[in-house]
C-alpha cells in the first residue's frame, strides 16, 4: 500500500512538473519530427503569420489567435465573457508555457475554436516559438 | 401527569430548536444566501473564462447535461481531461440547486418546470422574475456585457451571494 503510495505521489509529480517554454519546444520538436519527415525546425515568422491569420469560421464569424488575445501578445486579452486572459508573451507573462498540461489544453480548444481542426506540431511549436521572440 | 407533560413540552422544544440550528436560520427553507463550497478544481477549471457559477444556481440535471457538452460550451471549446470533468461534475452535482437547502437555490429549482433542462441560468423563471426591471440594453451595457456576468452588478456572487443590498449596476 505504502509503495503503491508512493508511485502514485511520483506519477503525479512528473505530470504536473513545470515545464519551460524551451522543453515544451522539444517535445513539440520530437513529434513534429514523427508527423512529418521534411521537418527542418520552428519558425517565429511562420508563427507571426499563424497567429494574425483571420480565417472564416463556419458560423459565418472571422477568427484568429488575435481575436481574443489582441494583435499584441505583450497586451491583455479578453475572452467572450469578459475575463481577462493574461498576456501570451513569456517576456511579460512568465508563466506562459510552463505548464505542459495547460499548453496543450488550451491548445486542444482554441484550435478547434479558431481553425475547427487539430494543430500540427509544427503550428504549436512555431506560435510557441513566434511569442518567444517578442521582447 | 403534569410531570410527563412538562417532559413532552422540553423534548418539543430541543427538536424544533435542533431542527432551527440544522437548517442554518430561520426562514423555512434555510439560509437565505448560497453556502460557501470548495473544489479546487472546479474553481480553477470553471473560472477560466467566465465568472465562477456557484454550483446552487441551478438543478443537477442542467450541470450533468452542460459537463456532457463541454466541447461545444455555449459556442466554445471548453473539453476538460476525463478525470478533470468527471470529478468537476461529481462536485456539482453534489451541491446543485436541487440538492442545496438554502432560499435562493430552491427557488430557482421550484422556477423550473419538471420537463425542462436549462443550460442557463437566465432562462430559469426565477432569473427573468427577478431581472424584470433591469433592461436588455442595460444587460448590453459595455461594462456589463451580458446576463451571463452577474459580477457586473453582484460582487459577492462567485461566492453565492446575490444580496439586494449588495447591488450596484455599473454605467
Amino acid at each position: 500500500m505504502r509503495n503503491a503510495l508512493a508511485i502514485f505521489t511520483l506519477l503525479f509529480s512528473i505530470s504536473a512538473w513545470p515545464a519551460s517554454p524551451q522543453a515544451l519546444l522539444k517535445q513539440y520538436e520530437a513529434q513534429a519530427k514523427q508527423e512529418s519527415t521534411s521537418f527542418t525546425g520552428f519558425s517565429a515568422d511562420k508563427g507571426a503569420a499563424f497567429f494574425h491569420a483571420e480565417r472564416m469560421h463556419s458560423d459565418g464569424k472571422k477568427v484568429s489567435c488575435a481575436t481574443c488575445h489582441t494583435s499584441d501578445p505583450r497586451n491583455q486579452g479578453k475572452t467572450r465573457a469578459n475575463k481577462v486572459i493574461e498576456a501570451m508573451a513569456p517576456s511579460v507573462n512568465p508563466q506562459r508555457f510552463t505548464d505542459a498540461a495547460k499548453t496543450e489544453k488550451w491548445f486542444g480548444r482554441n484550435c478547434q475554436d479558431v481553425l475547427e481542426r487539430r494543430c500540427s506540431a509544427q503550428e504549436k511549436g512555431d506560435y510557441i516559438s513566434y511569442l518567444l521572440s517578442i521582447k | 401527569m403534569k410531570k410527563y407533560m412538562q417532559f413532552l413540552l422540553l423534548l418539543a422544544s430541543i427538536s424544533s430548536t435542533s431542527a432551527l440550528l440544522a437548517s442554518g436560520g430561520f426562514s423555512e427553507d434555510g439560509a437565505k444566501q448560497m453556502p460557501a463550497v470548495a473544489n479546487a478544481k472546479w474553481k480553477t477549471e470553471c473560472s477560466g473564462c467566465h465568472m465562477l457559477y456557484h454550483p446552487g444556481l441551478l438543478p443537477e440535471r442542467s450541470w450533468h447535461q452542460i459537463m456532457l457538452g463541454l466541447d461545444k460550451h455555449f459556442g466554445e471549446n471548453a473539453s476538460l481531461d476525463a478525470a478533470t470533468r468527471d470529478e468537476i461534475s461529481r462536485f456539482l452535482a453534489l451541491n446543485s440547486a436541487d440538492k442545496q437547502d438554502n432560499r435562493r437555490s430552491n427557488r430557482i429549482n421550484q422556477s423550473i418546470p419538471a420537463g425542462a433542462t436549462p443550460l442557463r441560468i437566465s432562462q430559469t423563471a426565477y432569473f427573468t422574475s427577478k431581472h424584470d426591471e433591469v433592461s436588455a440594453a442595460t444587460f448590453k451595457r459595455k461594462s456589463i456585457a451580458s446576463a451571463a456576468n452577474c459580477l457586473a452588478c453582484h460582487p459577492a456572487a462567485e461566492k453565492g451571494d446575490f444580496s439586494e443590498s449588495q447591488i450596484k449596476i455599473p454605467r
